[in-house]
């Protein structure tokens, strides 16, 4: 029977298909996922508006090159699971990234309906296909494995530092070459800024959890409650008979302004307000026994994604006022834009162009923040335009809770034990940005570790290159 | 897991695990510390590393039953796992023979001090240990201590044994009697270790300053990772922000702002009796 096909030109009319979720109102109290995404139908639908361009742009916008025209193609044609074996080939974590990479500045920025309309909504399919993927097991009874359990890795030892995105997709695509990976993670679950950083109800922890046990099915070995650099060293690892080591231990140095009054109780770092909401479940306290400040009115200092997380958290845990303090206008905050728009309809207040100044307490506690307000000059470094203080504007807003989401560092925890590890100035490691290879030989690194804090999708493809080039090192011997 | 080889109540609501952690003990040095998190849901809790055994491969950890966390651990008995336990976090104590040392432990905070006293004894120092505690029978690790110590002295608040009072003013006391003669306030003693309750280390602080001895404190303030990673634990030293975990947990005494670790030690008292009551009445009814 011939295949229908809609032509070009009706693709173009079919407007982008939006994707279902939680009102604002009800969604602003609850930790659950914001986003309920596609049905079948829409998927089908959505799908149908890809024009298959026989030049795809879009995988050039991909950080991990995932055959985009292709597995839109199999949706169209209903074949979901190989759908999702063609996502699966380049990228480890489709569940994940379906929902948090920002499309809008990778994929879909390059799809040429995007040039006059809408494009195709390649994140949101992304996710359907795993997402179905992972309910048909969960009806079945069944876990998700790799090659129903039965790959065995017999080649040469590896270790991979760190949990997160970045090892996370190293460890996989080595493992699928056949090495012995061991991950070894600091933190009591595995998973990085995915499980402590992104909230429940941007990221769900059970798919975090499902997509780990995937990667563990693939005979990789891990080991929680390990810091490195304290618990074992590098040359430690290397003597236990590991022929590499891939350090991608994140950002996980919290920034402080400096400004007076910040370690008044009630001020918190993002890393801190994060870890006990995200990792620690502080949001069902006293079900879960970590608490966490429940401020009624509470100030998030930045722009970013994790001010976003942080803010829209201080909403659900009953905040009567959230305000984001950003020094900057709208236009320039870094946070994806969906985001924004989440957090604004959540209710949460933009208060930009201003920038805290002091922070005030009464008896050791958070009282208020005199915050300064804010002009655009000439652009800086970043190339965005410099934001420059309007002298006498100060002011001050009653809070009880700040949270500080002015960026993440490099942790030199392990960083620090190793000798001859040539950082940068800002003490990121110093890693070739297409093989991962550091200054010390045998030590490769890639993800926030090497660029600052990025997105999960960039340390993924970091974590890719790393593999393969770890690969080429073991087997030719040449550094 | 990690596996509870032995367990002692060394007083009332105090309790020692001597727990199965080898590659933690391989590496432990005094002054290290542990965080552990006694069940899934539970939170994580910084220990300090009372000893470690190489060999056998086992840490000593002692805690005092405080708020829910502890009291779980508190009911765990030998044979028994402790979840996660992860280590060994924070620098290890400078040890030098620095000459005549003196160690003083408050309360629970005997524990810590003493595989730093264990560890200057070692490396050829006079130790002169101080212990405290409310009464005779919340004293702990007193033969231990001794073990290591030139001199033990002994202190109780209501005096039923030893001194009558608080460790800080037997220091007091004690700094008086050993003058040199040359400066005003130089005794013979080149430094003091003090650990325990935060209020006592402010007071050791205070007392030891005049005679400009060099003080060591370890601090213990609220912690969640134990890496460096969040900034809960940050207190001031010598005017600048530092985090207990990665540049502790040990700083020179007169320059901690003991106020500032006092207050935040305060941050969750509210939601901690929340948690501790509702732990209380689940026990009571399971019983």
């Amino acid at each position: 029977m011939a295949k229908k096909t809609v032509s070009d030109k009706k693709k173009i009319k079919i407007p982008r298909t939006p994707i279902p979720e939680q009102d604002p109102k009800v969604r602003a109290r609850n930790f659950k996922e914001v986003s309920l995404g596609y049905t079948e139908e829409d998927a089908l639908l959505e799908a149908s508006r890809c024009l298959q361009c026989k030049k795809p742009k879009c995988i050039k916008g991909c950080p991990v090159e995932i055959d985009i025209k292709e597995f839109i193609k199999l949706i169209e044609e209903k074949k979901f699971e190989e759908s999702l074996a063609k996502i699966r080939e380049k990228n480890t974590l489709p569940a994940i990234c379906g929902r948090v990479c920002p499309q809008e500045d990778q994929c879909e920025k390059e799809c040429i309906l995007g040039i006059k309309d809408e494009p195709v909504a390649i994140g949101r399919l992304e996710r359907y296909v795993a997402d179905r993927e992972l309910k048909r097991l969960a009806d079945e009874g069944k876990e998700c494995v790799f090659l129903d359990g039965t790959h065995e890795c017999t080649r040469e030892p590896v270790a991979v530092i760190g949990s997160g995105p970045a090892g996370l997709t190293c460890a996989a695509e080595l493992s699928k070459m056949g090495f012995k990976v061991t991950i070894f993670e600091a933190l009591h679950k595995a998973g990085g800024v995915l499980v402590y950083g992104i909230p429940e109800f941007r990221l769900p922890k059970d798919i975090v959890q499902k997509e780990i046990d995937y990667l563990q099915s693939m005979d990789v070995d891990l080991k929680v409650n390990m810091v490195m650099g304290k618990i074992l060293t590098l040359d430690d690892l290397f003597k236990d008979g590991f022929k590499a080591v891939f350090i991608s231990t994140g950002a996980g140095l919290p920034y402080f302004m400096g400004i007076p009054g910040e370690n008044l109780n009630g001020v918190y770092s993002a890393n801190e307000y994060l870890t006990r909401s995200n990792l620690m479940k502080a949001y069902k306290f006293p079900e879960c026994d970590t608490p966490i400040m429940k401020g009624e009115n509470v100030a998030v200092v930045g722009g970013g994604n994790v001010a976003m997380d942080s803010a829209r958290t201080a909403q659900r845990l009953g905040a009567k006022n959230v305000y984001l303090i950003y020094r900057r206008s709208e236009a320039e905050m870094p946070a994806r834009n969906e985001e924004i728009e989440h957090a604004k309809e959540e209710g949460i207040n933009l208060k930009i162009l201003n920038n805290p100044v002091e922070i005030i307490g009464k008896d050791g506690w958070v009282d208020k923040i005199k915050v300064i307000k804010m002009e655009l000059g000439e652009p800086d470094e970043s190339g965005r335009r410099r934001p420059i203080p309007i002298k006498g504007s100060e002011y001050d807003i009653d809070i009880d809770v700040v949270i500080m989401a002015i960026g993440q560092g490099p942790n030199p925890l392990l960083i620090s034990t190793i000798p001859g590890l040539e950082l940068n100035h800002r003490g990121n490691i110093a890693a070739d940005a297409e093989t991962g290879k550091t200054s010390v030989k045998g030590v490769f690194a890639g993800g926030d570790i090497v660029t600052g804090a990025a997105t999960v999708i960039l340390a993924m493809g970091a974590g890719r290159k790393a593999a393969y080039s770890i690969d080429e090192y073991i087997r030719t011997g040449k550094w | 897991m990690f596996k509870i080889i032995d367990k002692k109540e060394l007083a009332e609501g105090i309790a020692q695990f001597d727990i199965e952690a080898p590659l933690i003990a391989k590496k432990a040095i005094a002054g290290q510390f542990v965080v552990i998190r006694v069940r899934e849901d539970g939170e994580r809790i910084p220990l300090t590393i009372a000893a470690y055994d190489r060999e056998k491969g086992t840490l000593m950890l002692v805690a005092m039953r405080v708020g829910k966390s502890t009291a779980l651990l508190a009911e765990l008995k030998k044979g028994d796992s402790i979840l996660d336990v992860v280590g060994p976090l924070g620098n290890a104590s400078e040890i030098e023979d620095f000459g005549r040392v003196i160690c003083v432990g408050g309360g629970v905070g005997i524990a810590p001090v003493l595989p730093i006293a264990k560890e200057l004894k070692a490396a050829g120092n006079y130790i002169i240990s101080v212990i405290g505690a409310k009464t005779k029978d919340m004293l702990i690790l007193e033969d231990e201590m001794g073990a290591v110590s030139d001199e033990l002295h002994i202190c109780t608040d209501d005096g039923s044994l030893g001194y009558k009072g608080f460790v800080s003013g037997f220091l007091g006391d004690y700094l008086e009697k050993n003058l040199t003669g040359e400066d005003p306030k130089k005794t013979n003693i080149e430094r003091c270790i003090a650990i325990g309750p935060a209020l006592m280390m402010a007071s050791v602080a205070k007392v030891t300053k005049p005679f400009n001895l060099k003080t060591i404190v370890s601090l213990n303030s609220i912690m969640v990772d134990g890496t460096g990673m969040c900034g809960a634990c940050r207190v001031a030293v010598g005017g600048k922000t530092k985090f207990v975990c990665v540049d502790g947990p040990e700083f020179d005494a007169h320059e901690v702002d003991f106020e500032l670790l006092i207050s935040r030690q305060r941050i969750y008292c509210g939601d901690e009796g929340v948690c501790y009551d509702l732990y209380k009445e689940e026990c009571k009814c399971r019983k």
